[in-house]
């Protein structure tokens, strides 16, 4: 049953990509622009049109420059205009449709450009380091960690309270990087086996090379309108019907690592708007947060499609095939299309956007779909960001 | 115009901009950490404890985020606990390659039980090889922080945490 708040029906019409690549030639602000003039082409909208903007870009340190919200400003269309920019770390790229999405929903804005930019590739030698820098300064940079250590010590803590093998978590990098085959963005989309995963380069055991996302520049952007306007654009909007999002305390050293409790919150504040009651019933293509691999399998159960630790069982009978009951990024995810931050986790609501309206593509997923959902996750394992879209 | 990815010889033209900033940060501990830190030296792990859920915060904190009240008072952990997780790193925080891996994972530390949901978790580095951490037998041990000689009141002043049995 849905909740009983009262705001105006939001809709996406439109949606533009960049190539999401290595070494981009284009600076930031024509990544975003380059993405934000294609949403409004598809949308069929000029920028007067427009009433607000929301820039979301992770780190001010990817791109070397600090306040990216007002540097992304006017490639993003923001000029005197309303602009915002939010930043929930990884978490970035579902906030920024949700952030449009309560723009719109207020009554406050009719039509609102929504723009994710990430530049990660100008960090020298490699943006690893600049990841240093969100760990806590006395306790915890002192022991000089990386960024991917993180993740190791949440996959083996994964693997071990749920008896996951590594050859389990390799299925997903496979199944995505295959899907991203069918994507005309993607950087990293190839034909790998679970072998391939296992005898890449060990990084923090037990992640491996084939196990994570690559480094990434890209932007992304959507058009998101009030009903009226929907109504008056296009005959196939696609319905924002549910946003969730919260963060748990950085104190990830004081809880249980196997199971994303950040995420299960923010899906089920995102579920009660859209009235889901049971989302491995209702719920008919995702896209969940996958900067490594293990981290599809660990948001499929914080998004309650299963149960805790039995992603894996049903990812192996192909529950989540682009076939499947259930596709899960068939876009190609992050480990297949690449993973410019922000960016990133908008693609993913791009992604179940063009799924809805029916226009992915040789991304189009088998069966006929009606509800999606998207999601991302970041900062010190404590971020989530939800979104339901139904058309 | 569909984005342009730069090729390898494109790189080596480039002009790389170094620039080392003179920015310098005196951060402040706060009172808990800062007690935490004074227990170091003396071979203490410090928390805090909230009287009202009976959370134990290690690192200390001084309000509880559920209650959203003061923590009530000083308590001493063991420097012992059990491995909730652990990891062999072999890249470095640059991404560089490293030889002898890094073993480093979360230690729950005692008082706490098995069914916590939340507990006094320290992430240190752990005396071990790459192969307990491969074949996960760490999982679930007892470790005990082994303390360096000369301590100066820094989370360095452990080495490391080692199987005790
Ligand atoms: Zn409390």
């Amino acid at each position: 049953m849905k909740t009983n708040l009262y705001f105006r029906r939001v809709a996406v019409i439109g949606a533009g990509l960049t190539l999401f690549r290595r070494r981009m030639l284009e600076t930031p602000q024509e990544l975003a622009w380059e993405a934000a003039r294609k949403a409004l082409d598809e949308a069929g909208l000029e920028l007067k049109d427009i009433d607000c903007v929301v820039i979301g870009s992770a780190p001010d340190a990817f791109d070397g420059v600090h306040m990216k919200g007002e540097y992304l400003a006017h490639g993003s269309g923001g000029v005197r205009k309303m602009v915002s920019r939010v930043y929930v770390g990884g978490a970035t790229g579902v906030m920024v449709p949700n952030t449009a999405w309560y723009h719109v929903a207020s009554g406050l804005c009719e039509k609102v450009l929504a723009v994710a930019e990430e530049k990660m590739s100008p960090a020298r030698p490699h943006p690893q380091s600049i990841f240093r820098y969100i760990w806590d300064p006395i306790l915890e940079k002192p022991l000089n960690p990386n960024l991917i250590w993180i993740f190791a010590m949440e996959m083996h803590r994964y693997m071990h309270v749920n008896k996951i093998t590594k050859e389990d978590i390799a299925l997903v990098s496979v199944k995505n990087k295959k899907n991203a085959l069918n994507n005309p963005y993607a950087q990293a989309a190839a034909n790998i086996t679970v072998d391939d995963v296992l005898k890449s380069e060990v990084l923090v055991w037990p992640v491996q090379l084939l196990d994570t996302s690559p480094v990434s520049d890209g932007a992304a952007a959507m058009v998101i309108v009030s009903e009226d306007v929907a109504r008056r654009y296009t005959d196939t909007p696609v319905w924002i019907e549910g946003v969730g999002w919260t963060l748990d305390n950085t104190e990830w050293t004081g809880r249980e690592l196997a199971y994303p409790r950040y995420l299960e919150y923010a899906a089920r504040m995102a579920y009660k708007m859209a009235g889901v009651e049971r989302p491995n019933k209702e719920i008919d293509v995702i896209e969940p947060y996958d900067p490594f691999d293990y981290k599809e399998l660990h948001h499929i159960e914080g998004l309650m499609i299963t149960k805790r630790g039995e992603a894996p069982k049903f990812l192996k009978e192909g529950v989540f095939d682009i076939d499947g009951e259930i596709p899960s990024s068939p876009s190609g995810g992050l480990l297949g299309v690449g993973n410019p931050i922000a960016a990133a986790g908008l693609m993913k609501v791009i992604s179940i956007y063009w799924q809805l309206k029916g226009i992915a593509g040789k991304m189009q997923v088998k069966r006929p779909v009606h509800t999606g959902v998207a999601q991302a996750w970041g900062d010190l394992m404590q971020a989530s960001t939800v979104i339901v879209m139904r058309n | 115009m569909d984005g342009t990815p730069l090729k390898e010889e494109d790189l080596k033209k480039v002009n790389t901009i170094v620039y080392k900033p003179n920015a310098k940060y005196a951060y402040s501990a706060g009172q808990a950490y800062s007690k935490f830190l004074l227990g170091l030296k003396e071979k203490k792990i410090i928390g805090r404890r909230c009287n009202k859920c009976g959370r134990v915060y290690v690192p200390p904190r001084m309000y509880c985020d559920d209650c959203f009240r003061p923590t009530d008072e000083w308590i001493e952990v063991k420097d012992e606990g059990i491995v909730e997780t652990v990891v062999a790193s072999f890249i470095s925080w640059t991404r560089e390659r490293i030889e002898k891996p890094e073993i480093v994972g979360v230690i729950r530390l005692f008082p706490s039980r098995d069914k916590d949901w939340v507990f006094p978790g320290l992430f240190h580095r752990i005396c071990a090889d790459f192969e307990d951490v491969k074949n996960m037998s760490l999982f679930g041990k007892k470790v005990k922080a082994v303390w360096k000689e000369e301590r100066v009141g820094s989370i360095n002043d452990i080495e490391c945490f080692r199987v005790v049995e």
